[in-house]
């Protein structure tokens, strides 16, 4: 593609030759009005000149016949940068004036006409043309008045050139202004898409190029950039996440696999088998589990539970979820406490709901009970627009640094690897909260931990 | 009891006739929902296993249909889109119950089998008896031997089920959904302790325990005798 091809192609180059069209159109309109404008003043200027001279003459002849009117021409006659007169007998004789030839019908032609003619004593002048018109008096004389056109015609060729100067001006303007806009624009286009192939080839970590100019390139380059920073976020927690999984699923898948070559190998009696094919099926279970929170979590994550939300009582929520767990505290010898004196209406999803806040009370019952009277506390209250159902405990609390990893699907912390647990609690009610359009706030109790499912009183739309 | 199995998938399916034929029962089997509709019209089934993906019509429009006609016999929807509200839009369409897929054999099996043998009449005593434990659901009262047993409210709701159900296999996920409504996973094994506890309360110091624990599937109330 030759430079120029690919110029013509462009957009930018497309816009310019219509801007430039159209300015064009604009500006001859524009110089052709005021052509014609000062050709209509010029004219209608010679016109009355020569009609008023005319009147003049007229009035002479009317007051002193003949006589006076030769008297009176021969005197206008003589001034410099005169009229053209010229009146003829009817024999057609010249009787006075300043023109020595005309063409021979000019008398017989009413109105105006553009004549050539010759001055009297004036052999310089060659092919001049003047407006002339004919006035019959009475006893068949003729008076012929006119004007030289010279200074109109030098007049109009000077507006001409003028006019195609400017024109030509405009348009070398126009397609040089153009030229170096589009080149400019081009250049910058150029840039993203190279960029963009670049980042499309697998080079995440480029940019496009921001000018500092603010004007809509910039603008869309600055989008655009923010969109591949969300990519590359997406794309580097997307490989978090199957390492992750990788990970965290090949240990259980590889247990699986021992247990059934061991008792393939080890098993005597068919009690053997039996509780081996059991440990089997719950390890198997465990992994359902863990998948089937994986995709709640992406499912949350993605805005994607378009279940009918219902308006339920966060406070019946709390009160419930702690009374499922209820015995399980009481089994490790935790005080389980609920605070949720009112009814607090939400609009959402119960189900997510419910599981985000049991996550949650089953976190802290499972590393929140390292204290000497260890307490989980189970809150829901409604505040400043906000509802947020806490659940704090007394444990060793989570380090301030470590408060954002915990959130991360499969993060467990090094204290708490020997515990159970997928490590999904905490990213999957992360996920809710972000799907009700809330936010899940980990906090010092001191000493402990609480975490707070922070939801807007009117979740937004999702 | 007769089951009609609907689904597509012929593994799931012959999987499914083997382990419901194991247990006992008879099982056919409707690859898609057209076949699906002619037989469970024709057929004197017990309950539908109904796969929610199926060729020619998906199992929702099958079970509205059958409903339309007052067709009534329990259908359990299986899935593969475990999500919240699938289980809502089945049960909607007139499903009994939902299972999503994965699921184990013996959650399925006592599911079906609740959904089958499901005794109207049963919700209309006033008193569950098994053996000598007696359930007053007006009353709120637990006696079991003629002496009073004290249950939390919750407590009470649990026993209920089960006895509502004796004889029966009930899995933790369905004491789950059916006594708190909650349908998730909670993780640790609260209903277990729910469980023993009630069961220190009911069984403590009888030597005939009443309710029992069935390995690899859930709990059961019976009198020693079936």
């Amino acid at each position: 593609m030759t430079a120029l091809g690919k110029l013509v192609r462009t957009t930018a180059f497309k816009l310019m030759a219509v801007y430039l069209l159209v300015f064009t159109l604009f500006a001859a309109g524009l110089l052709g009005y005021f052509f014609w404008n000062a050709e209509r003043l010029l004219g209608a200027q010679i016109n009355s000149s020569i009609d008023s001279e005319i009147a003049a003459l007229a009035d002479e002849y009317n007051q002193g016949g003949i006589v006076r009117l030769v008297s009176a021409i021969e005197r206008r006659s003589r001034q410099p940068g005169s009229l053209l007169y010229l009146l003829i007998t009817p024999e057609s004789d010249a009787l006075a004036g300043n023109v020595s030839s005309l063409p021979d019908d000019v008398f017989d032609k009413s109105g105006w006409n553009e004549v050539p003619y010759t001055r009297y004593n004036d052999a310089s002048a060659q092919n001049r043309t003047a407006l002339v018109r004919v006035f019959a008096l009475q006893d068949g004389y003729k008076l012929l008045v006119g004007l030289d056109l010279e200074e109109q015609h030098r007049v109009r060729a000077i507006m001409a050139t003028a006019s195609l100067w400017s024109a030509g001006f405009i348009v070398i303007l126009g397609v040089a202004g153009g030229w170096f806009v589009t080149r400019r624009v081009l250049h910058r286009l150029d840039d993203i898409n190279e960029t963009s192939r670049s980042i499309v080839e697998g080079d995440l970590s480029r940019r496009l190029a921001v000018a500092g100019t603010n004007d809509e390139i910039d603008r869309l380059a600055t989008t655009t950039n923010t969109m591949l920073d969300r990519i590359q976020e997406l794309m580097v927690g997307l490989k978090e996440v199957s390492d992750n999984i990788a990970h965290d699923l090949k240990t259980p898948l590889t247990r699986l696999r021992n247990r059934a070559e061991e008792a393939l190998r080890a098993s005597k009696t068919e009690e053997d088998y039996r509780e081996a094919l059991e440990k089997t099926i719950e390890e198997s279970d465990r992994l359902i589990g863990t998948f089937n929170a994986l995709l709640m979590i992406a499912r949350a994550e993605a805005g994607q539970i378009e279940t009918a939300m219902s308006e339920f009582d966060a406070a019946e929520v709390a009160h419930g979820v702690a009374e499922l767990y209820e015995p399980v505290a009481e089994e490790r010898g935790v005080v389980l406490v609920v605070e949720a004196p009112a009814r607090i209406i939400v609009r959402g999803n119960r189900e997510l709901i419910g599981q985000a806040v049991a996550n949650l009370v089953d976190n802290a019952l499972k590393h929140g009970t390292t204290g000497e009277k260890p307490e989980v506390r189970v809150s829901a209250a409604s505040a400043g627009g906000l509802v947020r159902i806490a659940v704090a405990d007394t444990g060793e609390g989570i380090a301030p640094q470590d408060r954002d990893r915990v959130l991360e699907r499969f993060v467990r912390l090094e204290a708490s690897r020997s515990r159970p647990g997928s490590g999904l609690g905490l990213s999957l009610a992360a996920a809710v909260a972000k799907l009700h359009g809330g936010a899940l706030r980990l906090e010092d109790n001191a000493p402990g931990l609480r975490v707070v499912l922070e939801l807007p009183d009117r979740p937004a739309a999702t | 009891m007769r089951i009609l199995i609907v689904e597509d998938d012929r593994e799931a399916a012959s999987y499914l006739l083997k382990a419901f034929t194991e247990t006992g029962h008879v099982a056919d089997h409707a690859a898609d929902g057209l076949d699906a509709y002619a037989m469970a019209k024709d057929g004197p089934y017990d309950v539908l296993v109904v796969d929610r993906m199926l060729p020619k019509l998906d199992g929702l429009t099958l079970i509205e249909r059958l409903r339309a006609e007052s067709f009534d016999t329990p259908v359990l929807i299986l899935s593969a889109l475990g999500d919240v509200d699938d289980r809502v839009k089945g049960l909607r369409a007139g499903g009994d119950d939902y299972l999503p897929k994965p699921y184990s054999f013996a959650e399925l099996l006592a599911r079906v089998e609740v959904l089958a043998r499901r005794r109207p009449g049963r919700t209309e005593e006033t008193v569950y008896r098994v053996g000598d434990l007696e359930l007053d659901r007006l009353s709120h009262v637990v006696r079991r031997g003629g002496a009073e047993i004290d249950v939390q409210p919750r407590e009470f709701r649990l026993l209920e089920y089960l006895m509502k159900n004796a004889g029966q296999v009930v899995t933790r996920t369905m004491l789950l959904e059916n006594v708190w409504d909650y349908h998730f996973d909670p993780g640790t094994n609260v209903i277990d302790v729910h469980v023993s506890r009630l069961r220190s309360k009911v069984d403590k110091g009888f030597d005939k325990p009443l309710l029992h624990t069935v390995r690899g599937a859930g709990y059961m109330i019976r009198d020693g005798a079936r």
